[in-house]
């Protein structure tokens, strides 16, 4: 008899389709319980910080549109208001709101897609086919604003392209009447349902101490049970105009986490509400004409804002020297940037805090003496998009 | 908890080690010397008063015209009184070695393990210490300054008009 028992080795991944991106997890099994697993990622490293330091500040925006793809309207508008707190700019309660519009969409898109998969890999199809259909209409209100759906390229420093068009209020309107029939529902199929309970319950528990050691933000870390969110830690963006609660869990497991984000599905949709009915009037723009790319009528028809195009799309504009980092609460934890200019027209250096590459390497301590069907369900219900996890 | 409040325990603990403190743009930022680094964040963290409990996030930042080009921003965060607080640590090219803050930070491991992909920092004391992002092989680090971000032996192109 080996003094060891014979492991099998597992490669869960690059491209499992249960693991929802492409990240590599060597397992090592003693039948069907896993003893330890070493994380592989990089598959989809598009060197985001080193292309950084060698575009303009607007060709950044679609950089962060590729690392967290399921709610990219967040990283764009991050992006614009860690350039407006180095340039000082200050913003309108119109674009303000706005922007947390779109955030807080962005937001109920990226839980819809996360806790409908915990639900897929736990057996229930059902209920992601259900609310794909209400992300699908998300993304038509991001088409109305932006023109495009995944990703979005939303926003300007200093604002808005355009102002919020009436189809784009309508559908917001008729998505916040349809939508709660809707997540009831979903509640109704999962949230009490024996069979999801019992797979969910107790799977991938982390402490609220390790969590923070291990440096979870976001819903993750609420639903170990610390109430740290940056929306109200640190405001921006004008959220301390509104009220929202914060939900926290207990036990910090796959159910917990599940439960904290459908709550925050409904705070999102509140914030959505209250948003767009006390939209101020207003400018969607700030009068900063040499970081505003101006609209391509005036381009058009207008010599000054022909000029401040041709300097901004040429990178003839030089961004003052300076050091700022900021935070925005991504879907998924917090998304930081931290942005250092040495006057020219790139950033000197900017480094992304993406939250999933950080918490992502807690998985092998919480899938550790668990079985392989637990721990595919841990890691939907982390939330680990590749795009981020890899920048 | 103010600004001054930290800065003059840091002070009274480091003393000269400090090398620069900035309160005039963005969060509170310090600079001190590379071999109490590991002895600054242990102090912020495990103070009573200070208590910066979180890891935000750690980087690396390169300065080729510097006498220590190489650097480690540490951004950490005290959620009870929600202060943060930027350290800097400068470092030589030839000896890039800094001691590591995993015994403090878990999360630190992955992110001094980017660091070391991308600016050949070595952390002296991390448990696993090889490349994340990038392939092993690699025989560089990619984001020190040195490297263009383009293949240098392009012809197609010329630089001048892309304003590189």
């Amino acid at each position: 008899m080996p003094e060891q028992p014979p492991y099998t080795t597992l490669n869960l991944g690059p491209t499992h389709p249960a693991t929802h991106g492409i990240f590599q997890n060597v397992l090592t099994m003693d039948g069907e319980t896993i003893i330890d697993t070493q994380q592989t990622i990089g598959y989809i490293h598009r060197a985001f910080e080193k292309i950084a330091e060698h575009r303009s500040y607007y060709q950044i925006t679609t950089l962060t549109d590729r690392m967290n793809y399921c709610s990219a309207p967040i990283n764009n508008i991050g992006w614009h208001m860690t350039v407006e707190k180095l340039l000082g700019i200050k913003t309108t309660k119109r674009i303000d709101y706005l922007r947390i519009i779109l955030m807080e969409l962005a937001r109920i898109t990226d839980h819809l897609i996360c806790n409908s998969v915990i639900g897929v890999d736990s057996g229930a199809l059902t209920g992601f086919i259900y609310v794909f259909q209400e992300r699908e209409k998300i993304y038509e209100i991001y088409e109305e604003i932006s023109g495009a759906r995944l990703t979005t390229n939303m926003g300007r420093i200093g604002g808005f392209e355009r102002d919020i068009n009436p189809a784009a209020v309508q559908k917001i309107r008729d998505l916040i009447k349809r939508l709660p029939a809707i997540l009831k529902e979903f509640e109704k199929l999962l949230m009490r349902n024996r069979i999801f309970m019992d797979r969910t319950i107790g799977v991938g528990p982390i402490s609220a101490e390790r969590a923070l050691n291990y440096g979870f933000t976001g819903p993750n870390l609420r639903a170990a049970g610390v109430d740290f969110d940056v929306r109200v830690m640190t405001p921006y963006s004008s959220y301390n105009d509104f009220e929202f609660t914060i939900p926290v869990g207990t036990n910090g497991d796959t159910y917990d986490r599940f439960c904290v984000r459908q709550e925050e599905l409904w705070q999102s949709l509140k914030l959505v509400s209250d948003a767009l009915e006390n939209l101020p009037e207003g400018k969607y723009y700030v009068d900063v004409p040499q970081f505003y790319l101006p609209p391509k009528e005036e381009v058009y028809s207008k010599m000054e804002a022909l000029i401040w195009h041709f300097k901004i799309v040429m990178g003839e504009i030089d961004v003052p020297v300076g050091e700022v980092y900021h935070s925005v609460e991504g879907s998924n934890g917090e998304l930081g940037f931290y942005l250092v200019s040495d006057g020219g027209r790139t950033p000197y250096r900017l480094h992304f805090r993406r939250p999933c590459f950080i918490y992502y390497q807690a998985l092998p301590e919480m899938i550790r003496g668990g079985v392989l069907s637990d721990a595919i369900l841990t890691m939907s219900s982390m939330n680990v998009i590749a795009g981020e996890l890899d920048a | 908890m103010e600004n001054t409040t930290i800065i003059d325990n840091l002070y009274k603990e480091f003393g000269r080690d400090i090398f620069e403190v900035d309160t005039a743009t963005d969060i509170l930022t310090v600079t001190v010397a590379s071999p109490v680094s590991h002895e600054v964040i242990r102090f912020l963290k495990e103070n009573p008063l200070l208590r910066f409990n979180f890891l935000t996030t750690l980087c690396g930042i390169h300065y080729p015209d510097r006498g220590l080009p190489l650097g480690v921003v540490y951004h950490l965060h005290n959620l009870t009184d929600n202060n943060r607080i930027r350290i800097k640590t400068f470092i030589t090219t030839t000896t890039p070695n800094l001691p590591s803050v995993t015994d403090l930070f878990f999360a630190a491991n992955w992110m001094e393990r980017e660091t070391y992909d991308f600016y050949g920092i070595i952390f002296e004391g991390h448990p696993n210490l090889k490349r994340i992002l990038n392939v092993d092989y690699m025989d560089y680090f990619p984001m020190r300054k040195e490297y263009p971000l383009e293949d240098q032996t392009r012809k197609d192109k010329d630089d001048r008009y892309f304003g590189r």
